[in-house]
């Protein structure tokens, strides 16, 4: 078999990652019935060929389980860091061409999310927007956006000065056909890298809040709720109940690391031939 | 046409060094001048007050009697940089930056020895001396009057110096474009021009 170079070893690892994803954000949502479905009769099961998991202390599937779980926080990760990413993308760019007090305004906006533990914002938010699947989106949607639009605001910056830009408007190139011809290749993979990049903060922030309390409410089969829970049988033995949901979600986040890294190499022409 | 740069002073911020002091220089389209002098005098801040990528000071840089600021879109007066690497945008591929020149005609391209094969690659996958011929090209649009040429030949060899020159004078010799050549020099200015200034 030929040997495949390092851009499409790069495209294959971003495409199994994806479709990793995507596949067990279905699974979840179609097994979300079976998840909550309680039989005391196979109650406390270790892990075996027909619980890959096990079971709890209420005979619930903790295959089943985590793969809702899984689930549900993906398409929290998902609107969440889509919220933020597209915040940081309109503050950024606002912040670099709307003038000094504009700027001035937006920075000190970013300093003060940023100046506050991350936790205790987001816990704050998520409570007074009354916690629940709607808390967790607010919460981690407002708390995230800083560091992506500080980023975009010093790129444009950057690039207004640059002798590209101001050499394209020489050669007759309206604004918007150099924000759009010059500034959006630019923008556009910070921007894409940005927004996966997030999916990871926003997930583990969603499961340490659950998991703190502050969070989705305990009869959601999110993986924080199954990891708080397991926490009180953990001294009684039952290994599996934390171990395998944890594994999935680190898994899970470092998979969404790998496609970001991945599209990053692709679409920045500086490694176009790694 | 006439481009005029009438009693230009310049300094960066303002507490910094005086550059340009009260220079003026004029030059029609059928001249080729050159201009002179050490590093650090101000010979590319006169070319980027010349071509209007900043404002003097004080005096006023005229195209045939009007004010350079006044031509809207297409500048008429188009500089080509010492350093090609800066003004390419190095996420575009250089296919895409030829075009953006002004109805290029395919004899530039030729003219300036650019091969087909680079027109598929990125900015970053081209030597100085091959960013630097496409920066030539697209310096040379339809509507270009004068030329400012900003030491454009310092990273070259002596072959391709006088290939890339050769064409140069060739071909605002033919369309009637001015030439403003930059350079230390002297030997250099004194083949290509037709009047030499030194700026101090």
């Amino acid at each position: 078999m030929r040997r495949m170079n390092g851009r499409q070893k790069t495209a294959l690892l971003f495409g199994a990652a994806v479709i990793f994803l995507v596949l067990v954000t279905i699974a979840g949502q179609v097994l979300s019935e079976a998840a909550m479905a309680t039989d005391f009769s196979r109650k406390d099961r270790p892990p075996c060929p027909e619980y890959l998991f096990g079971t709890d202390w209420m005979g619930r599937d903790m295959f089943v389980r985590t793969l809702t779980g899984l689930s549900m926080s993906i398409r929290i990760g998902l609107l969440a860091a889509g919220v933020s990413s597209l915040l940081a993308l309109f503050l950024g760019i606002v912040s670099a061409t709307m003038g000094r007090a504009v700027d001035s305004l937006v920075t000190w906006v970013i300093d003060l999310v940023m100046g506050i533990p991350h936790i205790l914002l987001l816990i704050l938010i998520s409570y007074a927007c009354g916690k629940g699947f709607k808390g967790v989106v607010i919460g981690v949607s407002l708390t995230h956006w800083t560091s992506l639009a500080r980023l975009i605001r010093g790129e444009v910056l950057q690039l207004k000065e640059a002798s590209y830009i101001k050499a394209a408007g020489k050669l007759g190139l309206s604004p918007w056909q150099i924000a759009w011809k010059h500034m959006v290749p630019h923008l556009f993979p910070q921007f894409l890298v940005g927004l996966i990049l997030l999916f990871p903060h926003a997930i583990l922030h969603e499961a340490s809040i659950t998991f703190l309390g502050f969070g989705l409410s305990p009869e959601q089969p999110a993986v924080g709720v199954i990891l708080s829970e397991s926490m009180q049988y953990l001294a009684m033995g039952k290994w599996w109940l934390a171990l395998f949901p944890g594994l999935l979600l680190v898994l899970t986040v470092a998979l969404f690391d790998v496609a970001g890294e991945s599209l990053r190499k692709l679409l920045d022409p500086g490694s176009a031939h790694v | 046409m006439i481009l005029e740069a009438k009693h230009i002073s310049f300094r960066y911020g303002t507490d910094s060094r005086q550059i340009l002091n009260d220079f003026s220089l004029k030059l029609t389209c059928e001249e080729r001048v050159g201009l002179i002098a050490p590093s650090g005098s101000g010979k590319t801040t006169f070319c980027k007050i010349l071509a209007g990528y900043e404002k003097p000071d004080e005096g006023e840089v005229l195209l045939d009697g009007r004010p350079l600021s006044e031509y809207k879109g297409y500048c008429p007066v188009q500089m080509i940089w010492q350093h090609p690497e800066q003004v390419v945008n190095p996420r575009l591929c250089m296919k895409e930056v030829l075009a953006e020149g002004d109805h290029l005609e395919q004899r530039i391209a030729e003219g300036l020895g650019i091969e087909t094969d680079w027109l598929n690659r990125y900015p970053a996958e081209l030597s100085g001396g091959e960013l630097q011929r496409f920066c030539i090209a697209r310096a040379l649009g339809e509507r270009t009057r004068f030329v400012l040429a900003d030491e454009i030949s310092t990273m070259l060899d002596l072959i391709t110096q006088s290939q890339i020159w050769s064409f140069l004078i060739q071909e605002v010799e033919k369309r009637g474009i001015g030439l403003l050549a930059v350079s230390h020099s002297t030997p250099l200015l004194k083949q290509v021009c037709t009047r030499v200034e030194d700026l101090e």
